[in-house]
Formats: C-alpha cells, sequence, structure tokens
C-alpha cells in the first residue's frame, strides 16, 4: 500500500469518485487550474475538463447555493471552502436549504453535496484561518458534520460523504495536511459515517477526541503508560452530527473517568453535547465528573500566542491525572 | 493617456405591448394560441379570487398567515405560460398563480397555509422547487439547477421569482454573477411589486431600473409593464429562447404592484397611501386583458360572468376537500420524517420519548 500525506488521500478519493460516478462535480475558488490552495484537488482539471472541476467566482454562499440547485438536480457536488473561517456566508445556504429541502418537499428532493473546508489551528496562519467553528455545523438538523484526523480515514469518510444522499460538511484539519503520512490503499474504502472508533484499548479512563486534537490525545495517553503506567482508552469521534454515542457510553461505563479534548472553545462545544449524553446515559458509572480540555473561550490569538490556546499534550496529560487523582 | 467612455454591450428597454387603457401595440402582440389565452385569462381570475378567498379565510382563522398575490398575476402567469412541464420553476413565496398553473391543486395551497408539511410535497411529475422564505436565497439554486441542466445536455430552463427587495440581497448579486460567468440556461424575474413590506422600491436602490443591474454581470435584462400580460409573455418568451438555445441568462424585471398586504400579519396604511393604491388599481392587471380577449372575439360580458360563476364553484369545491383532508391529518409524529434519508440513533430515542409522553398525557386526559 502507498504511504499517502492527507492531500494526497483526499486527491484519491476525489479522483475515484469522479471516476466512478459522472454526477461528482468539484467546485469552489482555485479548485481547477491551481489545484486547490492546498493541492487537495491537484491534477483533477486535467483529468476531467473544467466541465467537472470548476474555478468560480469568489463568492461562497454563491458556491453553496449554485451546489444546492445542483444536487437538486441529481448531481453530487463537491464544494471547497478555501478555509472554515470563510464558511459562514454558506450557514444561510446550509442552514435554510441543504439541510432542510428534503424536509421541506417531504422526501421529494435531497441535497447529496459535500462541502470541504479546512479548519484549526497549528499553520501560523493569519486571523480567521485557524478556527475550529465546528459546534454550528453540528447543531443543524439534516447536516451531517465529519472530521477525518488521518491519511485513510480522510479518504474512506470522505468517499461516504460523497456518496451519502444527505449534505455533508466536510472538515480537513489542516494542521495534518501534510504532517505524517499513511497506507492507504489503493483499491476502494469507504467508512461508514456516524460511527466513532476506538483509537487505542485502555481501561483507566476514556479519552475523546477528533480531528486535529487525535495527535496530541494519542501521544497524551502514551505518555500516562509510559511515565505513569495508566491504560487511556482514546475514541475517534470522526462524524460529530448525527452522534452515535454507543462507543461513547461503552467506554465511560467500563472507565468511570472520562475527558473531552476538542480545540473549539469550551462553552456549547462538541464537548457540552459529548457530557450531557455521559450524564444522561453514563451517569451511574461516573467516578468523577467529566473533564473538558478546549481551547478557552475567546478568539483564537495568532499564532505567536496560539499554542497556549491549543490544548496539548501536557493539558491533556495533566487532566487526565486529575481524574485518576480525585 | 486618453480619457475615453467604454462602450457597454446593451441598453435597457422598457417593454409595454397592452396598456392600462386596453390600448394594443399590434406590432408587438406576441402570439399565444386562443386556447392558451383563454386558460390564462380563467387562471388570472381564478388566483384572484382564491386570493380574496384565502384572506377571508385567515381573517375567519381557518388559515395561518400568507402572502396575497393580487396585482401581480400577469407577472406571474405572462412569465411561466410558454414553459415546458420539465422546465424548473424555483419560486419564493408570493408566485400562486404561476404555482397554480404549474398544477398546484388550490386545496393543496388550504393545507399547506393551515400549517400542515404534507402539502409542502412536490409531485413527483412535477420539476418545481417549493417556496423559499429567505429573501433571495434560492435564486442561487436556479443557478445550480441550470448549470446542471446543461451538464447534462438537456435543453430545459430554470426560471427564478424574487421581489426587487430581493435584488439588494447578496444572493441575488452572487446567482446574476455566477449564471454570466457560466452562461447557464436561466431566467430571473423579478417581481418589482414597488413595497418590500414598508420599504419603496427607491429605497432598495439608487439605480434607475432594477433590470439594468443585468449589465453589470454580462446577461441580457429588460424591464417590462409587469400588468401587462402580453408584455411579461414577450420578454420571458425571449428569455427562455436564449437560455434554451445556449446564450445565457436573462434578468426580467416586471413592474407591478401588490395591491394588497405583504402578508396577513401586515398593515400597509402604516406606510402607503390609500391613493397610491387606488391608482395601480386602474392598472390592474385583469380587465385589461379581459379587454383584450374581448376586443379579440374571445370573450364577452356574458362568458366574463359565467367564467366567475365557474371559479367560485372551483374554489368552494377546493375548501370543501381541503376541510376534509385536513381532518385526516396532523399525526404529530410526522415532524420526525424527513430529516435525514436514514433516522440517526438519538432522533429514534427522541421519538420514542415522545410517543411515551403522548401516550401518558393522552391517558392522563381521559382520566380526568
Amino acid at each position: 500500500m502507498p504511504k499517502m500525506t492527507m492531500v494526497q488521500a483526499l486527491n484519491l478519493a476525489l479522483r475515484q469518485e469522479m471516476e466512478r460516478d459522472d454526477s461528482v462535480v468539484v467546485l469552489g475558488e482555485d479548485v481547477g487550474v491551481d489545484g486547490g490552495v492546498f493541492r487537495v484537488s491537484d491534477g483533477l482539471i486535467q483529468q476531467f475538463g473544467e466541465t467537472r472541476v470548476v474555478d468560480t467566482p469568489l463568492a461562497e454562499s454563491g458556491i453553496v447555493g449554485m451546489s444546492v440547485g445542483m444536487a437538486v438536480y441529481g448531481l453530487k457536488p463537491v464544494c471547497e471552502i478555501q478555509f472554515s473561517g470563510f464558511s459562514y456566508y454558506t450557514l444561510h445556504q446550509i442552514e435554510n436549504h441543504a439541510a432542510r429541502l428534503r424536509w421541506r418537499s417531504q422526501g421529494r428532493y435531497t441535497v447529496p453535496l459535500v462541502m470541504r473546508a479546512p479548519y484549526g489551528g497549528g499553520v501560523r496562519a493569519l486571523e480567521h484561518h485557524s478556527e475550529s467553528r465546528e459546534t454550528f455545523w453540528s447543531h443543524i438538523p439534516g447536516l451531517k458534520m465529519v472530521i477525518p484526523s488521518g491519511p485513510r480515514n480522510a479518504r474512506a469518510l470522505l468517499v461516504s460523504a460523497i456518496r451519502d444522499p444527505d449534505p455533508v460538511v466536510f472538515y480537513e484539519p489542516k494542521a495534518l495536511y501534510r504532517a505524517f503520512r499513511e497506507e492507504v490503499p489503493d483499491e476502494e474504502e469507504a467508512m461508514p459515517l456516524s460511527r466513532s472508533v476506538i483509537a487505542r484499548e485502555g481501561r483507566d479512563l476514556t479519552l475523546i477526541a477528533y480531528g486535529a486534537m487525535m495527535r496530541p490525545t494519542l501521544e497524551a495517553a502514551e505518555e500516562l503508560r509510559k511515565k505513569h503506567g495508566v491504560e487511556a482508552e482514546v475514541i475517534d469521534l470522526l462524524t460529530l452530527s448525527p452522534m452515535d454515542d454507543t462507543l461513547l457510553v461503552a467506554s465511560a461505563r467500563k472507565t468511570g473517568r472520562v475527558a473531552v479534548v476538542h480545540e473549539a472553545p469550551r462553552s456549547f462545544g462538541p464537548g457540552a453535547e459529548i457530557v450531557a449524553r455521559l450524564v444522561e446515559k453514563a451517569f451511574y458509572h461516573l467516578e468523577v465528573p467529566v473533564a473538558r480540555v478546549t481551547g478557552y473561550d475567546v478568539v483564537i490569538p495568532l499564532f505567536s500566542r496560539e499554542t497556549h490556546y491549543l490544548p496539548g499534550v501536557p493539558r491533556i496529560v495533566h487532566a487526565a491525572r486529575q481524574l485518576l487523582a480525585a | 493617456m486618453p480619457k475615453t467612455p467604454i462602450e457597454l454591450p446593451d441598453a435597457i428597454e422598457f417593454l409595454s405591448i397592452l396598456d392600462e387603457h386596453g390600448e394594443l401595440d399590434r406590432s408587438l402582440e406576441p402570439s399565444i394560441a386562443e386556447e392558451s389565452l383563454l386558460r390564462l385569462h380563467h387562471t388570472m381570475l381564478l388566483a384572484r379570487r382564491f386570493d380574496e378567498r384565502l384572506l377571508s379565510l385567515q381573517r375567519q382563522g381557518r388559515i395561518g398567515t400568507f402572502p396575497p398575490i393580487a396585482g401581480q398575476e400577469a407577472a406571474h402567469l405572462g412569465a411561466v405560460a410558454m414553459l415546458r412541464p420539465s422546465d424548473w420553476v424555483v419560486p419564493a413565496f408570493r408566485e400562486m398563480a404561476a404555482d397554480i398553473w404549474r398544477g398546484r391543486p388550490l386545496e393543496s395551497i388550504i393545507v399547506y397555509n393551515n400549517g400542515f408539511n404534507e402539502a409542502g410535497r412536490i409531485p413527483d411529475d412535477r420539476n418545481d422547487m417549493p417556496i423559499s422564505i429567505p429573501v433571495g436565497s434560492q435564486i442561487l439554486h436556479a443557478v445550480g439547477i441550470a448549470w446542471a441542466i446543461r451538464y447534462r445536455g438537456q435543453d430545459d430552463v430554470a426560471m427564478t421569482f424574487f421581489g426587487d427587495g430581493a435584488t439588494s440581497q447578496g444572493d441575488f448579486h452572487e446567482a446574476l454573477n455566477f449564471a454570466g460567468v457560466f452562461q447557464v440556461p436561466a431566467v430571473f424575474v423579478c417581481q418589482n411589486n414597488q413595497w418590500a413590506i414598508s420599504i419603496p422600491r427607491a429605497k432598495q436602490t439608487r439605480s434607475q431600473t432594477l433590470a439594468q443591474k443585468a449589465l453589470a454581470y454580462g446577461i441580457a435584462g429588460i424591464q417590462v409593464d409587469g400588468n401587462d400580460l402580453l408584455a411579461v409573455y414577450a420578454a420571458a418568451d425571449e428569455a427562455v429562447k436564449r437560455a434554451r438555445s445556449g446564450a445565457g441568462a436573462t434578468l426580467i424585471e416586471c413592474v407591478t404592484y401588490r395591491m394588497a398586504v405583504h402578508t396577513t400579519a401586515d398593515d400597509p396604511k402604516r406606510y402607503r397611501t390609500d391613493t397610491e393604491v387606488e391608482e395601480w388599481r386602474r392598472k390592474d392587471p385583469i380587465p385589461r386583458f379581459q379587454a383584450y380577449l374581448t376586443d379579440k372575439g374571445l370573450l364577452t360580458a356574458d362568458a366574463i360572468a359565467a367564467e366567475e360563476s365557474a371559479v367560485q364553484a372551483e374554489i368552494q369545491a377546493a375548501v370543501d376537500r381541503a376541510e376534509e383532508e385536513m381532518k385526516r391529518l396532523g399525526d404529530p409524529l410526522l415532524m420526525f420524517e424527513h430529516a435525514y434519508a436514514e433516522m440517526p440513533e438519538y432522533l429514534k430515542e427522541q421519538k420514542e420519548e415522545f410517543i411515551r409522553l403522548l401516550a401518558e398525557t393522552t391517558e392522563e386526559q381521559q382520566n380526568a
């Protein structure tokens, strides 16, 4: 199996889905000739031409609003928003139309579009290029919110997102775009949406994370084992909404000690929903209150201070040890 | 390095064929089959009388809030009259006459305006979108549909409706811009009815016309007398032919008037004068179209009277059917449907929770 970066793996998913199904169309700013500013769509315009790899005018609401119409007609538009910080123009089209045309038309029309956008910190970028606002999308009934954590699951989840009959917002952790390589099979591979996975098994406590936070969380789990003899179970959410809490609840019942890790701000963040589900379904198994290791409730600082904002290994280890000490 | 004028591609024209006094410009008269003319007249009258009936049903508390269309019938019907069933109509929310023309049963409109989602379903044999309430947001959908039509090698068109207020929205400009760049088979029909609730047309834009905005996006634009069915028809026919032939999109500004309230929750006396409404009443699209048909020998006073009674009977039958149908509707569990193709586990749990609660409260009520 070839070893690929996340960018290459996403590119593979787009290419194979376009080869497989001529209703798949890629559109967005700079996705064609330039191959996307992160090169996720590199080479697609050469293979599929400009009718299927569409460089659009610079207007995010336009890109997604047009994709809604394309999807209603029966195409499967995969639109790229260059940075998630510019995706809020599309919130209106997603909330008011993409996510509810199935409901409004009582099942007659569906909107199988995918909106891809890089999110999160860690790339020394300008303002508006580092936010994690997955909560916005996770709060919308009718919409799916997916965040991969590595090349292989990024490829398999993007394939599923494209084939899904409902609209999907697909956030790509840009800090991981080229951070490491994984073996990614050439042959087709898809992963079901709305399923979390156990990334590391353990019995002493549960760490729940997703996206770019999976790396520090797994590193923290390793440090906990090496330095403190603690076996942490790590769960990778993969799909934030619709959230399947089966694994979360089972793990919380097993360990009784849980920390949720995300770089999004704490209040009303994904951790709040996870804590609520655990309170509803695992309350009597919890030995201590669930910890939230998250971004603070501030605008993510410019990059000189970013590492203080983003949860890192020390903060996760610290929270885990507090859970165990209590 | 001179300063020279730039020659722009088009000028904006105003089109009027049948004026408010019933005067006809025969050189511009579109060729419409007699049968279609009579069907257009029937639908105009039906839509007007149905609108009046809906208003009275609303005042009696028998339907919820709705946006009346009175005054805009010609601007709806003239636009859609030449469309094929396979073409797409992407409406805003005040295009009831077009909706009826495209095949929506009257009872479905009553049931929908009584808050039943069931009536929002578009039948499988119609390619139209449901209403879109956030102003201007649907214009982009028409561009996407039109793009997809061309991608699939079809010669259908996507026609979208919106008001004068919508031309202030970013989505309007993005849609026209995308349509120009991609040369899609779209027709943008602006219902300039002079008022966006209380904001007059002059406060939406300093542009002399709305139609001229087409020029900035490199698409065709025309302003028509929106109360003149023949002018709307002629402009739309040209736009639809342009779209079908691959020559791109058109913006049609129909200058018309919202004779009634914005919605039944609105009081226009707060922002406009009766004199203004009276002036526009004289430009009512229906009497002048009737005069035209009478001059052509297609209608008589007796025939109009007969048509009026036929329309009222049709409306009464629809009201009866709607009230009968609504007795069978209202299963609260429907609210859990059509969120996703497959219901997520937590939503199944919420639905079960609701069913239990419903059973318990029903039991309590029965015991009380």
